[in-house]
C-alpha cells in the first residue's frame, strides 16, 4: 500500500500554500530526511523533508500549483518492493497514516462573513467612495507601512526579525530594501530594552513603530508602555509627547498554548494616555495603522494572526485613514446588537447570518477602536434593538464587554429588554489540545445561542 | 573585542587643572544644588513638599562636572534623585521648587512632583521613578541623536542600585551593537536605599559592568569635580567620534537618607561625618580657590549670599504660586490629534 504524502502545515495558522518546486522526480529513491519539495507559505518558502523511505511513485500535485490546501494528498511513496502500478488506481484516504487535523474554529469562520449579507449594510456618514482593491490584511498592513514611510522620514520600525528576515509574519516585507537599515531596525530579543529605546527615540522627535512579534512578549515591556509612554505627557505637564505605535498580533493563533494565546485588549484599554485599536478587515488594518502612525500619542494596534491571510476589499487611496473612536456598523439589524472587535467581528457576522435564517435580525458593530470607545454607536443601536451581546475571545472577567455593559447600563438602562450578555473565552489559560482549545474560544453557535436567549427565543 | 575597562588615572597622570573662572563656576553651581536641597529638606519638614523627596547632597560634583563639558544639543536623563541634574543643566530653580510643592508654576504644572520634571529646551528628559527604566529611555534618546545626526550625546545616569536591573544590560547591548552616542553614568553612592553595594552586587567594580558587551568603563573619584570633568570629556569625545557607549563609575556619597523618610540606620553616623569632613566636593573646590589665591573669604561670602538669595526666591515662589486649577486634572492626558 503506498504511503500518502500530504500538504504539510508549516505554521500554526497556515491553511493553504503554493507547491513551488518538487526536488525529487517520480521514480527517485527517497531517504528519510531528504528534501522532497519546496512549499511557499504566505510567510516564507520552506523545504519539506521526507519522513518515510521509499520510491516517489506518483506526483499528484504538479509544481507551481497555487493554493494547495493543508492535508491535501500531493504525492504517493512506494514502499520497498512495491510495484509502480500500486499508485495507478489508488484512491485517497484509504491509508491510516493521514493526519487530518481538524481546523481550529478561529481559522474557518471569518471567511464568508463580509460579503454574505442578506440584510442591508448601514451606510456610514463618512463612507469611502474612492478606489478599492481586494487584498489580505497582511497586504493592507504592509501597504500602510510603505505609504507612511514614504510620507514621513521620521517614521521607522524596530523589532525582532523586521528587517533582514522580512518580518516574522511578513508585515514588514520589502521595507528594508526600500528604506534601509537606518529605518528598518532589527533588534535583539530584548523586549523591555527595545521598547524603552523606542520610547526614548519618540521623545527625541522620531516616530517609531515598535513591532512585537506577538503581544504575548510585550508583557516583558509593559512597564515602558504604561509608565514611560502613556504617562509622561501628563507627568511632564504637557512638555513631552510620545508619538509611537506598538503593534503586533494579539490573541489566540492556533494550537500555540497558554503563553502564546492571550488577548491584551482590556489590559491596554484600561490605561489613560494610550489609544488602542483592533482591526478586523483589510480596510480597518490599513486605515487604523496609518492613523496610528500619524497620531501624536502612543497607540496600541492589536492585530490578529489568523486574520493576516484573509482577503477583503480595501481602499487604495494613500490618504485613507480611519478616525479613532468611531465604530463601523458592519450589518444593520433590528432585533439584537452584536458588538465585537478584531476576529470576533467575523464570528458575529456569521452568527448574524445564521440568526437571519431563524428570523432574527442582528446588527453587527465592529468597534475598531477600544480606547476611545464609540459608546454612542453602541447606545444608538441598543435603543433600536433593546438587546446586546458582546463577543470577544479574551476572558470575560473585566473585559471590553464588561466595560460596554457598564456603559450601556449607565446610558441606556431603560432601553434594555434583556440583560447584556458577554460571549467570551473560557476563564482558563489556553489549553493546547485541539478539542480543549476549541472549547476555550467563543464559537458561532455560542453567539447564536446567546442572541436567541436575549430575544427570549 | 578587548575591553578597555580601567580605574581612574588620578595620581598617575598630571592632576587635572582648572582656571580660576572655571573653579568659581564649579563652586557656584555645586553650592546652588547644596543650598537648594537643604531648603527642599526644610520645606519637606514643614509639610510643604509631599510624597517622596530624594536629596542629592554630597553628590554635587558628579552632575556639575559632567554638565560643564556638555554641548547644547546633548540630552540627559536620570532617576528620581534628580533635582541636582535639573539645576546643573540650567533649569529655573523657581520652577523646580514649585514642582516640589505641587504648584502651578512648577515644571510639570504640579502634576509630576519631585521625580518627574522635564525640559526639552535644556535637554532634560526626567526624572523617572522606576529604577533602571531611564537607561533604555536614554539609549533611545541616543538613538535619536544618531538618527537625526545632530552630534548630540545622551548622558544616562543611574545609581548603584539600578545596575542590577536586567533592562540596563538590554540597553548596554543595543548601544554597543549600534554604536550609540550614550555615556552611562553610574552614580555609586554606596547604598541602594538601605542595602550597601557589597550586599547587593557580586562584583562591586561597577565600571566593569559593560565588559560583557565590550563597553569600556572608567572608575572616577566622583567627589572631585575636576576628575569628573576630565573623564566626562574623554567619554563624550569618544561618543562623538562614533565609537559607541562608555561607562563612567562615579564613586560618590549621599549625606542624607535615601529619601526624606529614611532614618539611614544601615550606616554609622561616623561614616557620613568622615566623608563630609574629608571628601566634601564643595570644600575641595573652596580650598583650591582660597589656597590658589583665586578668591578671598569676602568673595566667597558674597557668592554664598547670592546663592542664598536665589534659593530663598525659589522657596518663596514655590509657596506663593497657586495650586494647579482643578481643570488641570483633565489636561495633558493625550495630545490633540
Amino acid at each position: 500500500m503506498p504511503i500518502e504524502i500530504l500538504m504539510p502545515a508549516l505554521s500554526p495558522t497556515m491553511e493553504e500554500g503554493n507547491l513551488a518546486k518538487w526536488c525529487k522526480a517520480e521514480g527517485d529513491t527517497v531517504e528519510s530526511g531528504d528534501v522532497i519539495a519546496e512549499i511557499e507559505t504566505d510567510k516564507a518558502t520552506m523545504e519539506v523533508e521526507a519522513v518515510d523511505e521509499g520510491v516517489l511513485g506518483k506526483i499528484l500535485i504538479p509544481e507551481g500549483t497555487q493554493n494547495v490546501k493543508v492535508n491535501e494528498l500531493i504525492a504517493l511513496l512506494l514502499d520497498e518492493g512495491e510495484e509502480a502500478s500500486a499508485v495507478e488506481n489508488y484512491s485517497a484516504g484509504s491509508t491510516s497514516s493521514s493526519v487530518s487535523a481538524e481546523p481550529a474554529p478561529a481559522e474557518t469562520e471569518a471567511t464568508a462573513a463580509p460579503t454574505a449579507s442578506a440584510a442591508p449594510v448601514a451606510v456610514q456618514e463618512d463612507a469611502y467612495d474612492g478606489p478599492t482593491e481586494e487584498m489580505t490584511v497582511r497586504q493592507a498592513l504592509n501597504t500602510a507601512l510603505f505609504e507612511e514611510f514614504r510620507r514621513d522620514e521620521k517614521v521607522l520600525v524596530m523589532g525582532e526579525e523586521v528587517a533582514e528576515y522580512q518580518g516574522a509574519y511578513k508585515i514588514t516585507q520589502g521595507l528594508l530594501d526600500e528604506f534601509g537599515a537606518k529605518r528598518v531596525v532589527d533588534t535583539p530579543i530584548t523586549e523591555i530594552g527595545f521598547t524603552g529605546v523606542g520610547v526614548g527615540a519618540a521623545w527625541s522627535g522620531l516616530k517609531p513603530i515598535v513591532e512585537f512579534m506577538t503581544f504575548n512578549f510585550a508583557m516583558q515591556a509593559i512597564d515602558h508602555i504604561i509608565n514611560s509612554a502613556a504617562k509622561t505627557l501628563y507627568m511632564s505637564g504637557g512638555e513631552i509627547s510620545c508619538p509611537i505605535v506598538f503593534r503586533g498580533c494579539n490573541g489566540a493563533a492556533a494550537r500555540v498554548a497558554a503563553q502564546h494565546s492571550q488577548c491584551y485588549a482590556s489590559w491596554y484599554a484600561h490605561c489613560p494616555g494610550l489609544k488602542v485599536v483592533a482591526p478586523y478587515s483589510a480596510e480597518d488594518a490599513k486605515g487604523l495603522l496609518k492613523a496610528a502612525v500619524r497620531d501624536p500619542n502612543p497607540v496600541i494596534v492589536l492585530e490578529n494572526e489568523v486574520l493576516y491571510g484573509k482577503k477583503f476589499v480595501c481602499p487604495t487611496d494613500e490618504d485613507f485613514t480611519i478616525p479613532f473612536g468611531k465604530a463601523k456598523i458592519e450589518r444593520a439589524g433590528t432585533d439584537v446588537t452584536l458588538v465585537g472587535y478584531s476576529i470576533s467581528v467575523g464570528w458575529a457576522l456569521e452568527a448574524a447570518e445564521k440568526l437571519a435564517e431563524e428570523g432574527i435580525s442582528a446588527e453587527v458593530i465592529n468597534l475598531r477602536s477600544l480606547r476611545p470607545l464609540d459608546t454612542h454607536t453602541i447606545i444608538e443601536s441598543v435603543k433600536k434593538t433593546n438587546r446586546l451581546v458582546t463577543v470577544e475571545e479574551g476572558w470575560a472577567y473585566a473585559n471590553i464587554g464588561s466595560e460596554i455593559s457598564s456603559q450601556v447600563m449607565e446610558h441606556a438602562f431603560d432601553y434594555l429588554d434583556a440583560p447584556v450578555t458577554r460571549v467570551a473565552g473560557a476563564d482558563v489559560p489556553m489549553p493546547y489540545a485541539a478539542n480543549l482549545e476549541k472549547l476555550a474560544l467563543p464559537t458561532v453557535p455560542d453567539i447564536v445561542a446567546a442572541s436567541k436567549a436575549v430575544c427570549y427565543k | 573585542m578587548a575591553t578597555q575597562t580601567k580605574r581612574s588615572t588620578r595620581g598617575k597622570n598630571k592632576k587635572p587643572e582648572a582656571t580660576p573662572d572655571e573653579l568659581l563656576k564649579f563652586y557656584k553651581d555645586m553650592l546652588l544644588i547644596r543650598r537648594f536641597e537643604e531648603k527642599a529638606g526644610q520645606l519637606y519638614g514643614m509639610g510643604l513638599i509631599g510624597g517622596f523627596c530624594h536629596l542629592y547632597i554630597g553628590q554635587e560634583a558628579v552632575v556639575v562636572g559632567i554638565q560643564s563639558i556638555a554641548n547644547p544639543q546633548d540630552t540627559l536623563i536620570t532617576s528620581y534623585r534628580d533635582h541636582g541634574h535639573m539645576l546643573a543643566c540650567g533649569m529655573d530653580p523657581d520652577g523646580v521648587m514649585a514642582e516640589l510643592t505641587g504648584r502651578e508654576g512648577g515644571y510639570s504644572k504640579g502634576k509630576g512632583g519631585s521625580m518627574h520634571m522635564f525640559s526639552k529646551d535644556k535637554g532634560f528628559y526626567g526624572g523617572h521613578g522606576i529604577v533602571g527604566a531611564q537607561i533604555p529611555l536614554g539609549t533611545g534618546l541616543a538613538f535619536g541623536h544618531k538618527y537625526n545626526e545632530d552630534g548630540g550625546v545622551n548622558f544616562a545616569y543611574m545609581g548603584d542600585g539600578a545596575v542590577n536591573q536586567g533592562q540596563v544590560y538590554e540597553a548596554f547591548n543595543m548601544a554597543a551593537l549600534w554604536k550609540l552616542p550614550v555615556v552611562y553614568v553610574i552614580e555609586n553612592n554606596q547604598y541602594g536605599m538601605g542595602t550597601s553595594l557589597e550586599r547587593a552586587s557580586s562584583n562591586t567594580n561597577l565600571y566593569e559592568r559593560g565588559a560583557a558587551h565590550g563597553i569600556p568603563g572608567i572608575q572616577v573619584n566622583g567627589m572631585s569635580v575636576l576628575e569628573v570633568r576630565e573623564a566626562a570629556k574623554e567619554a563624550a569625545e569618544k561618543c562623538r567620534r562614533g565609537e559607541g557607549p562608555i561607562i563612567l563609575e562615579m564613586k560618590t556619597y549621599r549625606y542624607r537618607g535615601h529619601s526624606m523618610s529614611d532614618p539611614a540606620k544601615y550606616r554609622a553616623k561616623e561614616e557620613v561625618q568622615k566623608i563630609r569632613s574629608e571628601s566634601d566636593p564643595i570644600d575641595y573646590v573652596r580650598a583650591l580657590l582660597t589656597e590658589g589665591g583665586h578668591a578671598d573669604e569676602a568673595t566667597l561670602k558674597e557668592i554664598d549670599k547670592e546663592i542664598k538669595a536665589v534659593v530663598t526666591k525659589s522657596a518663596d515662589f514655590a509657596q506663593t504660586s497657586p495650586e494647579p486649577a482643578e481643570s488641570e486634572l483633565w489636561t495633558d492626558v493625550l495630545v490633540d490629534a
